[in-house]
């Protein structure tokens, strides 16, 4: 298997799709001439023209709006956001309409589009441009959220939330681009609403998704070095989550351990841990911890940056506080 | 009030379509009379946005489509454009009940009539966020290569909104099918539009984006049918977008419990001498096309479609509470 980029196996999933199916298009800033903020859309443009990869105006409101207009009327767009920061100047169209057209009009009028672009806490941004969104996003009924931690699963998941049928929030970590994965040659999908188990182990269950699971894998190996045998679940899609894979695992290891990068209030790791501590509560020898970043948003200083989001560290040592060994 | 010269020939027009055009609107006033009624009766509940008034808008200007191509998007004062383009009352009214049979299943209500089956796509509650989506639409007639054209009505209040002057740039850049209709009742809810804008002509809006801005009287409906089918014409030869300024009137307050007393009573009589219905009516008199007796006849068609609508909708059936999670996603 070859090792590509994160940004190249999610290009690929976008060649791949466009090649596929004329009814699907990239909209977004930079997308097309500059070939995208971060490159993601790189050589798209000269293949497939001016017409299927579109440069808009700074307008995300009006391109988000535009593109859930195509949707509605049987096109398949793919928006690009330069990041996500700035897909809260196009939340009322994505909340408002993309989520809600389809219960609204009694079922008459789905919509088929992928919100995409980088998300999550870069570097020396300060807060503005240093953020994880994805708790907006599960929070609304009608959307469904994927979050990849490799480009194998970037890939796969994005060429299916391209064929589904709802408007999907596809968060790409913002630092994860220049990452490398084994993708295959050959075509593949994953399917939304699956978690993968990244690692067997009896002692603990790591639940994580994202940027975060790279993290998870370090505090592993201290962990193992210890005699601690984590088990790492990576759910890929927060909504819809697969709760089933998450039971099983902390029925097999009764610990449990949750590794989120957002804010911790009424967040993704909040619910897991709320649905954890109601559903597997037999099988608990601990409470649930959560790592999360801190209430607090992002400073610029590199130092406090760091300091305010989840580290192997911080993972350790909440994996020892479940096993009482803190 | 500016006295508008007629610049179409009423002996062009058959006699069978003057007439659905007086029918239309007479079925719109029956339907939106009911409507508050049944508010009263506490039959229908929250938000309702009556038309009354602005009949000739919806009428001419979905008259002038050809709904087997062209679409339609409006705001939450969607009840006149159902029935312009064809929806069956009986589930319009089902809706406002919140029935299992309304046009949208009893999901959304007065302001979220979808009927896509006749191409009127809302039904939207947020000002102006209609806007892009029928551009959207529109990339799509262009990205397809098809000829159709998209109407997208708004109010006044909406054309501040950044959706509006975001949208037009990108429409007018792109050449995008898509005709933007300023549909002007000259009150966003309460508020008078010359004082919350720096222009009092709107159609100065459009040359900041390349796009032909024109005046057109709301008041009568067979200039707005006119207008609209040169205009229709004009951009489904010519792929661009036009902005369209209607000058029409609201007869009731904003919403149901708006009384609406931040206009003089000279003024609502005034623009009630200006009534659509009655402005249609007394020209096909005059032109010896119908007669009182004959559009009393009409009067009435429409007063029972719409009883019998009432009808319908208090024996339909409530959505069932087990189904709550089903269009959720699709």
């Amino acid at each position: 298997m070859a090792k590509i980029t994160m940004r190249e196996a999610i290009r690929q999933a976008i060649d791949e799709e466009m090649a596929r199916d004329e009814n699907v298009f990239l909209i977004g800033e930079e997308v097309a001439l500059y070939q995208g903020a971060y490159k993601v859309s790189k050589g798209l443009y000269e293949k497939y023209g001016g017409k299927r990869v579109i440069d808009t105006p700074i307008t995300e409101e009006g391109f988000a709006g535009i593109g859930i207009g195509a949707a509605i009327a049987g096109l398949r767009p793919i928006v690009e956001f330069m990041t996500f920061n700035f897909s809260i100047q196009a939340l009322d169209q994505i909340i408002n309409n993309a989520a809600k057209m389809f219960h609204m009009s009694g079922g008459q009028i789905n919509v088929p589009i992928v919100f995409r672009g980088p998300n999550g806490p870069a570097e020396y941004l300060s807060s503005q441009h240093s953020q994880a969104l994805q708790t907006l996003f599960a929070h609304i009924p009608g959307l469904k959220v994927v979050s990849p931690s490799t480009p194998y699963d970037a890939k796969g998941l994005l060429k299916s939330s391209i064929r589904d049928n709802n408007p999907v929030i596809f968060l790409e970590g913002e630092l994860m681009y220049a990452w490398e994965g084994e993708v295959p040659g050959n075509e593949y999908l994953i399917e939304i609403g699956k978690a993968e188990v990244k690692k067997e182990g009896k002692d603990v269950t790591i639940i994580t998704y994202g940027k975060p699971l790279k993290l998870v894998n370090q505090a592993s190996e201290i962990l193992s070095g210890e005699g601690i045998d984590v088990e790492i679940i990576d759910i890929r899609t927060i909504k819809p989550i697969d709760e089933k894979s998450i039971y099983k695992s902390v029925a097999k290891t009764n610990r449990c351990v949750i590794v989120d990068e957002s804010w911790p209030f009424c967040s993704v790791a909040s619910q897991i841990g709320y649905v954890v501590s109601k559903n597997s509560f037999d099988y608990l020898d601990s409470p649930v911890e959560i790592v999360t970043s801190e209430d607090v948003p992002m400073p610029y200083n590199h130092k406090l940056e760091l300091a305010v989001q989840p580290s192997a560290e911080k993972i350790v040592s909440a994996v020892k506080k479940v096993l009482y060994k803190s | 009030m500016e006295k508008i010269e007629k610049k179409y020939d009423i002996k062009k027009y058959e006699r069978k379509f003057l007439v659905s055009l007086l029918e239309k609107m007479c079925l719109i006033r029956r339907f939106e009379e009911s409507s508050a009624k049944m508010y009263g009766l506490k039959k229908i509940g929250g938000f309702l946005h009556l038309y009354i008034g602005q009949e000739a808008v919806a009428v001419g200007a979905v008259s002038a489509l050809d709904l087997e191509k062209d679409a339609l998007f409006t705001a939450y004062r969607d009840h006149g454009y159902a029935i312009a383009c064809g929806s069956s009352i009986n589930a319009l009214m089902a809706e406002l009940f919140g029935k299992a049979s309304g046009i949208s299943k009893g999901m959304g209500g007065s302001m979220h009539f979808f009927d896509v089956q006749n191409h009127m796509y809302g039904g939207n509650g947020i000002v102006g966020a209609h806007i892009p989506l029928a551009a959207g639409y529109a990339l799509k007639i262009s990205y397809k290569d098809e000829n159709g054209v998209v109407l997208c009505m708004f109010g006044d209040g909406a054309i501040h909104q950044g959706t509006f002057h975001e949208t037009l740039n990108m429409a007018s850049l792109w050449e995008l099918p898509v005709i933007f209709i300023c549909e002007n009742n000259q009150y966003g809810m309460g508020t008078f539009y010359k004082r919350v804008s720096s222009i009092d002509d709107f159609t100065i809006m459009a040359s900041s984006y390349n796009m032909t801005g024109l005046s057109i009287d709301g008041m009568n409906v067979l200039t707005v049918y006119s207008e609209l089918s040169d205009i229709i014409q004009k951009v489904r030869k010519e792929k661009k977008p036009v902005f369209l300024d209607i000058k029409t009137y609201r007869y009731k307050g904003h919403s149901i419990s708006d009384p609406g007393q931040y206009r003089t009573k000279e003024e609502l009589g005034a623009y009630k001498e200006l009534d659509p219905i009655l402005i249609l009516k007394n020209e096909l008199i005059e032109n010896n096309i119908l007669d009182k007796t004959g559009y009393e006849e009409i009067d009435k068609k429409c007063k029972n479609k719409v009883d019998e609508s009432v009808k319908f909708a208090e024996n339909a059936d409530e959505p069932d509470p087990s189904n709550i999670y089903e269009h959720v996603l699709a």
